[in-house]
């Protein structure tokens, strides 16, 4: 087991988005978090990076609390927020470059530029991304996944920005990390097809869990 | 540890470059500053010598809290700083690296330049020697404490202002020592040491503290 929920309750401000949620992710599952607008999907996702603090409950990695843990759940962690976090200043090239190198993941420069062109960006290495579209700001920060090495991904609505072609090879992508024993959570209004792995979804509506 | 320190460093010295304008508006705030005062008050070599340590100083402070604004904001605003929390590295080395950087661009250029104030002000050699001595010393506290406020006033409206607020009282101490010592050098029989080593003390208790303390507002202000 991977990722262990216990008894989470977050608000903000005076408001309750959930509470006393629980679940589990286990290895080669996908979890979907559904949820209007301002049902809490983000905090949540926040939460289980570390960012936000919950006001009660417990976060277990491998059966340890994530505040315990720190830089070894840092580790195995890979989170992408609604920014790209990628500077307008900086090639795509450099930027893909200083992401991996600040989370620990040594690469060369072969790897980087096969990370770029397999998600879309061939050409492109080299232009300030200020230059480049939304779309492909997107892919920049994307292209990470391909070279991460962490366990656990959580994606805060990945798909936004993409083009058919790029959503489609996000999946696949996803799919394969699902596949080679990772786990994901994340939100979207996009379906993720898996050729194998378990796909689980949580909805924050009624704070109820439901396996798929 | 320290190849991620060094990689921050030259992340930011790289990000710099790309936009230089940026370290030259805090240069030429600072020698505008100064050579506006000779212009309002007088001309006259000895009221400019004794006026001399404080406007350099005050200077100082005013250029380095320009840029402190921008210590934190714009990895704020793009997801970056985010980002660096959930690296493995821990937080407070990702800040001094930063802090460092800060200082590299917006301190030692005026450190640099301080020798061209001398001649404005007829301060004599001597002295200029000091005072850039005690703005080597006293510039990094500037960047280190500056760096908390910039820290606990991110995502906040009109932070900019605020942060020049809550840092330049807390400048002061630097701003009497920094001073004291370069009019100190100026009287013939005394000496500048006991102001260099408190202004040591200083730089050496920020560099200890503060990143710590910037660590943990950059998490306050990130939730």
């Amino acid at each position: 087991m991977m990722l262990e929920v216990k008894n989470l309750t977050c608000t903000r401000g005076d408001r309750e988005l959930f509470s006393d949620l629980s679940f589990k992710l286990e290895n080669s599952q996908l979890m979907r978090l559904e949820g209007t607008n301002g049902s809490g999907k983000t905090t949540l996702l926040r939460t289980l990076c570390g960012l936000f603090l919950a006001d009660e409950g417990e976060i277990l990695w491998d059966g340890v609390e994530i505040k315990k843990q720190d830089e070894a759940f840092r580790k195995e962690l890979l989170y992408l927020g609604h920014q790209n976090a990628i500077k307008s200043d900086l090639t795509a090239y450099e930027n893909l470059k200083l992401n991996c190198l600040m989370s620990g993941i040594n690469v060369s420069q072969e790897q980087l530029m096969d990370a770029l062109d397999t998600i879309g960006l061939f050409a492109f290495e080299d232009f300030p991304v200020r230059t480049l579209s939304q779309g492909q700001k997107r892919r920049v920060a994307l292209a990470k996944l391909l070279l991460s090495k962490a366990k656990l991904w959580i994606l805060d609505e990945p798909f936004v920005a993409l083009d058919a072609a790029a959503v489609e090879q996000l999946q696949s992508i996803i799919a394969k990390h699902v596949e080679s024993g990772g786990g994901v959570i994340l939100t979207t209004h996009q379906e993720v097809p898996l050729t194998s792995g378990e796909l689980v979804r949580i909805s924050l509506n009624k704070e109820k869990t439901s396996h798929v | 540890m320290f190849s991620a320190f060094l990689l921050i460093l030259k992340r930011d010295l790289l990000l710099a470059m790309r936009r230089r304008s940026e370290i030259f508006t805090v240069l030429f705030f600072f020698i505008v500053v100064i050579s506006l005062f000779p212009l309002g008050i007088s001309t006259e070599d000895q009221l400019l010598k004794q006026i001399a340590p404080g406007v350099v100083w005050v200077a100082a402070l005013l250029a380095s809290t320009l840029a402190l604004d921008r210590l934190f904001s714009d990895d704020y605003e793009d997801g970056t700083l985010e980002q660096m929390t959930l690296t493995p590295v821990s937080l407070p080395i990702v800040v001094l690296a930063k802090m460092i950087a800060h200082w590299l661009l917006t301190g030692l250029p005026l450190v640099l330049i301080s020798p061209l104030v001398g001649l404005f002000y007829h301060l004599p050699f001597e002295s200029i020697k000091v005072m850039m001595l005690v703005l080597l010393l006293g510039t990094p506290v500037l960047s280190m404490l500056g760096a908390i406020a910039a820290a606990l006033t991110l995502g906040l409206r009109g932070g900019g202002v605020l942060v020049s607020l809550l840092v330049l009282p807390l400048y002061i101490p630097v701003l009497v020592y920094g001073a004291g010592a370069i009019s100190t050098s100026m009287v013939e029989g005394l000496s500048i040491q006991p102001y260099v080593l408190l202004l040591s003390a200083f730089m050496l208790l920020a560099i200890i503290f503060s990143p710590w303390a910037t660590a943990a507002a950059i998490k306050i202000s990130i939730e």
